[in-house]
C-alpha cells in the first residue's frame, strides 16, 4: 500500500468532514437522531396542542391534572435536595477515605440505578403494606405511609438516590484530597474547607446530578404506580394520570400532561448540555 | 489544565467504584474531618432506603422455601417473560450498540451544522418520562401513525408486538452507548490515527485496529448498561406492546400483574430473579471498568 | 404567599387537597369502569349533602380492577367506602376485619344499589357473526375480557359463560370444561381491570368481541358511537349484583361513618337510580326503571345462588388456588 501523496497535505482543521464516507455517517446521524429522537417529541408536542394553546391550558387545568402536576412538582422539591446532599456525603466519603466494607456500600449505592422500577415499588409494598414487614408496626401507631404522598417520596428517593453520587464520585475521585488537605493545614475546619473548597470544585457537576435526579423524579412511573392506590385528585402524579386519562378515552387530556411534561424534558435538556459546557471549561 | 477539565475523561454512566488512572490515593485515613457524618449520613440512609425494603423482600422470598420459590421462577409464563424481556433487551443493546457508535463517532470526530442539537437529542430519552415515550411510540408505530401508516402496510407491525417491546427498550437505553464512548473517542489523540494513516493502514484498518481496540472496554460498558437498562424498562414498554402472555409480557410486568392478583409470593420470587440480574450486571460493569482502566493505562 | 404554600404543602402531606377546611373527604374505592358512573354521582351529592345536612363534603375516587382494590385496602388503601362489583371482594374486607361480616344486611338488595349483566361488545356489523356463547368456542374468534384473577367482571365472564354451559351441555362437567378451556385460549391478553380491556378493544383494536358489564358496552357505544360497535345480548347471562359497604374500620377511626352511610344511601335515591340507570346501569327503584326500560333487551338472567349455590361455595370450588377456574385458566 503506498501513501497517497494528497493525505500528506493535511487539512488546516481535521475535524471537518472531507470524504465522502463522513457525510455518509453524518447524514445517516442525522436521519437516526431525527426518526427516532426528534420525531417522537414532535409528536407528543404537536398532539398536545393540536387543539389550540386554549384546549391545551383547558385540560391542564382540570383539578385533577392540575392536582397532578403540583404532587410531581412537591415530590421533584422533596426528593432532590435530600438526595443532592446523600450524593455530596456518599461521594466525600467514598472519595476520601480508605475503610473497609466500601466495595460493598459502593455496591449498595449503585443497585437503585440498575434495578427495574417494578422491583422498587415491590420492596416498599413488602416492607410498608399492611401485611409487610413493618406494616403492622406502623399500624399501631396510626401511622400511614402507602397509598399516600409519602410512599411517592420513598419510593422516589429510592429511584433515584444514585443519581447526584453518580456525579460526583469519578469527578471528586480525578480531584483528590490535596486541596482540601491543603486547606486543613491551614487551619480551615470542615464546614469552611466543604463550603469554600470542596463546593466550588464540584458544583457544576453537583447541579448536573440534580437535573438528571430531577427528571426522573418527575417522570416515574413503574415504582410509583405500584404504590400509589391512585387516587383521583390525591396520589396520582402526572406520569400516572396520563394512563388514567388514556383509559378514560381523554386522549386529548392525556396528551396535553404528556406535552407538558415532554416540555420539561426540553427544558432538561437545554439545563443539562449548559451544565454539561460549564463542567467541561 | 484544571482539575475539573479531567472531570470529562471519567466516562459519565460508567460504574464508579474501581478508582480512575490519575486518582490520588486517599493514603492516610481519616485526614480529611467528615469521615464520622459523611459515614453516618450514607450509611444510615442506605440502610433506611435501599437495605430495609431489600431485606424486607428477600425474607418474603425466602419465606417460601426452594421448592416453591423454583416452582414459581421456572414456571411456563416466567420462562416464557424471561425470554421475550432478555432477547428484546439483547436485540436494543445490539441496536443501541450500532447507533451510539455512529452518534459517538459523528459527534466527536465531526463539525457539522446542527451538531449541538443532535448532542443535546441524545439525552431526550433520560429526561423523557417513560410513560410519555410509551405513548409516543405507540402513537407513532400504530396503524394510524406517521410511521404506522407506511410499515403496516409493508406487513411490518410494531405495535403490540415483540418489535415494539424493542422498539421501547432501545429509546430509553439511548444514551448509554453513546454518553460512554464519547469521551474515550475524544481522548484518542489525532496523531495516533495519523501516524497509522502514514503507515500505509486503509480507513477501515485504521478503525479494527488502532480506533477499536481502544474504544472496545467502553463500548462493551456502554451496551452491557443499555441491556441492564432495557431489561429493568417498564413504562414504555406497557404502552407498546399489548402486554399478551408468552408473546409480548415482559417480566416487570408479569410482576406488576401478580401483584394485582393479590399473589405476593409469586410477585416477590419474580423481583428476586430482577434483582439478582441487576447483581450480575453491576459485577460485569464492575469487571468491565477495571479492563477499561488496564486499557487507558496503557494508551498513555 | 409563603404561608399559602406552607398550607397547601401540610394540607397534601396530610392526605387532603387544599380545600376548605370545614370539607370532609372521603375515599370510595371502586371497580375499573365505574369511572363515569361516580363522577356523575359526586357531582350531584355533594351539592344534596349539602342541602340536606348543611356540611360540605368531597369525595375522592380510586378506580381498579376490584379485587386488586380489596387487596390495596387489605394493605392500608384508607377507603372509607368500596362500591365493588362482587360479593367476593367485600367478604376479602370481611375476613379482613375491614367490614362486619353482615355487611350484605345492611343496604337494600344485598347491598347492590344496581346490577348488569356480563354482555358482548362486537365490531360494526358484527363481522364474525358473534350471537351467543357458543360463539365463543369457535377457532376463528379473539376474546378480550378482564383477568378473572384481579377483575370481578373477569370472573362473572368466566362464571356466565359457565352458566350457559352447564345448561347446554346438561351439566357434563367434561364438556363444561372443554368448553372453558377453549374460550379462555381463545382470549390473547388479560388486562386486570375492566376498563384496561375495554381499551385493548377499542383502543388496541385486540379481539373480535369484548365481554364485559352491559353497562359498559352501553356507556362504550354511546361514547365512541353506533357506527363502529354493536351491543349483543346473549341468550342467558347471569345477574351480576354491584355490592357497597362502608368500611367499618377506617370510618370508625376518621370518623366518617354518617357521611359514608349517607353517600351509599344516595346510590338507592330516586336520583342516584336516575344516574345510574342514565350510565347503563339496571336498577330497581320504580319510576327509574320506567324511564330507562327501553334501553335494556329482555334477557333471562340466571343467579350465582341458583347456578352455583352461592358465593361461598363458588369461592371454595372455583376460585381457590387450584379450583375449576385455575383448570380451565391454562394461559394464566
Amino acid at each position: 500500500m503506498q501513501i497517497n501523496p494528497a493525505d500528506a497535505s493535511l487539512p488546516a482543521d481535521p475535524r471537518r468532514p472531507q470524504s465522502a464516507v463522513a457525510w455518509g455517517l453524518i447524514g445517516l446521524a442525522y436521519l437516526m437522531a431525527g426518526a427516532v429522537l426528534l420525531v417522537p417529541l414532535l409528536l407528543i408536542v404537536v398532539t398536545g396542542f393540536r387543539e389550540g394553546v386554549g384546549v391545551y391550558l383547558a385540560n391542564i387545568v382540570e383539578p385533577e391534572t392540575l392536582h397532578a402536576i403540583f404532587l410531581t412538582v412537591l415530590a421533584a422539591i422533596v426528593v432532590v435536595p435530600i438526595n443532592v446532599g446523600f450524593g455530596i456525603a456518599a461521594a466525600w466519603l467514598v472519595t476520601r477515605y480508605e475503610f473497609r466494607g466500601k466495595r460493598l456500600l459502593i455496591t449498595f449505592i449503585e443497585i437503585p440505578f440498575s434495578v427495574s422500577p417494578i422491583v422498587a415499588g415491590v420492596i416498599y409494598l413488602f416492607l410498608y403494606g399492611g401485611q409487610g414487614l413493618l406494616g403492622p408496626l406502623l399500624a399501631q401507631f396510626d401511622l400511614k405511609l402507602m397509598f399516600t404522598v409519602w410512599a411517592i417520596f420513598l419510593v422516589s428517593l429510592f429511584v433515584t438516590s444514585p443519581f447526584v453520587a453518580r456525579e460526583l464520585i469519578p469527578l471528586m475521585q480525578q480531584q483528590g484530597g490535596e486541596d482540601e488537605e491543603a486547606a486543613l493545614s491551614l487551619g480551615a475546619n470542615g464546614r469552611q474547607i466543604f463550603w469554600h473548597v470542596t463546593l466550588p470544585n464540584i458544583r457544576w457537576a453537583l447541579l448536573y446530578g440534580a437535573v438528571l435526579c430531577n427528571a426522573r423524579v418527575i417522570g416515574e412511573f413503574g415504582a410509583v404506580s405500584v404504590v400509589s392506590g391512585a387516587i383521583r385528585g390525591q396520589t396520582n402524579t402526572l406520569p400516572l394520570q396520563i394512563e388514567l386519562l388514556f383509559n378514560d378515552f381523554n386522549v386529548t387530556g392525556a396528551f396535553a400532561a404528556a406535552s407538558t411534561l415532554a416540555l420539561l424534558a426540553v427544558l432538561t435538556i437545554v439545563l443539562k448540555s449548559v451544565l454539561e459546557r460549564k463542567t467541561r471549561h | 489544565m484544571t482539575s475539573l477539565d479531567t472531570a470529562r475523561e471519567a466516562p459519565r454512566a460508567v460504574a464508579f467504584g474501581t478508582r480512575l488512572p490519575k486518582a490520588r490515593k486517599p493514603g492516610r485515613r481519616h485526614l480529611l474531618p467528615g469521615f464520622g457524618l459523611t459515614f453516618g449520613i450514607t450509611a444510615l440512609y442506605l440502610v433506611l432506603i435501599v437495605a430495609l425494603p431489600l431485606a424486607a423482600m428477600l425474607l418474603k422470598t425466602f419465606s417460601l422455601g426452594w421448592p416453591e420459590f423454583w416452582r414459581i421462577v421456572s414456571s411456563p409464563r416466567a420462562i416464557s417473560a424471561y425470554w421475550i424481556t432478555f432477547s428484546s433487551a439483547a436485540a436494543a443493546a445490539v441496536f443501541n450498540g450500532f447507533f451510539g457508535l455512529l452518534l459517538a463517532w459523528v459527534l466527536v470526530r465531526y463539525e457539522f451544522p446542527g451538531k449541538r442539537i443532535i448532542d443535546g437529542l441524545v439525552d431526550l430519552p433520560f429526561a423523557l418520562p417513560t410513560a410519555v415515550a410509551g405513548l409516543a411510540l405507540v402513537t407513532l408505530f400504530g396503524p394510524a401513525g406517521w410511521y404506522g401508516q407506511i410499515l403496516v402496510p409493508l406487513g411490518v407491525t410494531v405495535t403490540h408486538a415483540q418489535l415494539g417491546i424493542i422498539v421501547a427498550m432501545a429509546f430509553t437505553s439511548l444514551p448509554f452507548v453513546v454518553r460512554t464512548v464519547q469521551p474515550v473517542l475524544e481522548d484518542i489523540p489525532e496523531d495516533v490515527q495519523e501516524a497509522a494513516r502514514l503507515l500505509g493502514a486503509t480507513p477501515f484498518q485504521v478503525f479494527s485496529r488502532v480506533i477499536l481496540p481502544l474504544i472496545l472496554p467502553a463500548f462493551t460498558t456502554g451496551v452491557v448498561l443499555c441491556f441492564a437498562r432495557a431489561i429493568g424498562e417498564f413504562g414504555a414498554v406497557v404502552f407498546i406492546a399489548g402486554n399478551l402472555p408468552g408473546m409480548t409480557e415482559i417480566v416487570s410486568l408479569l410482576i406488576f400483574i401478580r401483584l394485582d392478583e393479590h399473589n405476593y409470593p409469586a410477585a416477590a420470587a419474580l423481583a428476586t430473579v430482577l434483582l439478582a440480574t441487576a447483581f450480575v450486571t453491576l459485577f460485569l460493569t464492575n469487571l468491565l471498568q477495571a479492563w477499561q482502566l488496564r486499557y487507558a493505562d496503557k494508551s498513555r | 404567599m409563603n404561608k399559602l404554600f406552607t398550607a397547601a404543602v401540610a394540607a397534601i402531606l396530610l392526605g387532603t387537597a387544599p380545600v376548605l377546611a370545614q370539607t370532609t373527604e372521603i375515599l370510595n374505592v371502586s371497580y375499573d369502569i365505574s369511572r363515569e358512573l361516580f363522577d356523575a354521582v359526586n357531582a350531584k351529592f355533594v351539592p344534596s349533602y349539602k342541602a340536606s345536612a348543611n356540611a360540605d363534603v368531597k369525595v375522592n375516587q380510586s378506580h381498579a380492577g376490584s379485587s386488586k382494590q380489596a387487596g390495596l385496602i387489605l394493605e392500608g388503601l384508607e377507603a372509607d367506602v368500596v362500591t365493588f362489583n362482587q360479593v367476593i371482594d367485600v367478604d376479602t374486607l370481611a375476613k379482613g376485619e375491614f367490614v362486619t361480616a353482615d355487611w350484605k344486611s345492611k343496604f337494600a338488595n344485598n347491598a347492590s344499589p344496581f346490577y348488569s349483566l356480563p354482555a358482548f361488545l362486537v365490531r360494526e356489523g358484527n363481522p364474525k357473526g358473534i350471537k351467543d356463547w357458543s360463539d365463543l368456542a369457535r377457532d376463528d374468534v379473539k376474546i378480550i375480557f378482564p383477568n378473572p384473577k384481579t377483575s370481578g367482571n373477569g370472573r362473572y365472564t368466566y362464571l356466565a359463560a359457565r352458566a350457559w354451559a352447564t345448561e347446554a351441555f346438561a351439566g357434563d362437567e367434561v364438556k363444561i370444561e372443554e368448553y372453558l378451556k377453549k374460550v379462555f385460549s381463545n382470549v390473547p391478553v388479560f388486562e386486570t381491570g375492566g376498563r384496561a380491556a375495554t381499551t385493548t378493544f377499542v383502543e388496541n383494536k385486540i379481539g373480535d368481541v369484548l365481554i364485559t358489564f352491559e353497562a359498559e358496552v352501553l356507556g362504550t357505544i354511546k361514547q365512541l358511537g353506533d357506527d363502529q360497535y354493536d351491543a349483543v345480548i346473549p341468550s342467558v347471562s347471569l345477574l351480576a349484583e354491584f355490592p357497597v359497604a362502608v368500611v367499618d374500620k377506617v370510618v370508625d377511626k376518621r370518623g366518617t361513618r354518617e357521611i359514608a352511610t349517607a353517600y351509599l344511601n344516595y346510590l338507592y335515591s330516586p336520583e342516584g337510580q336516575d344516574i345510574a340507570g342514565a350510565l347503563f346501569h339496571r336498577v330497581h327503584e320504580a319510576s327509574a326503571v320506567e324511564k330507562y326500560k327501553a334501553q335494556f333487551p329482555e334477557v333471562r338472567l340466571v343467579t350465582v345462588e341458583d347456578v352455583f349455590g352461592g358465593w361461598d361455595k363458588i369461592k371454595a370450588d372455583h376460585f381457590a388456588e387450584g379450583g375449576l377456574l385455575d383448570k380451565v385458566f391454562v394461559n394464566q
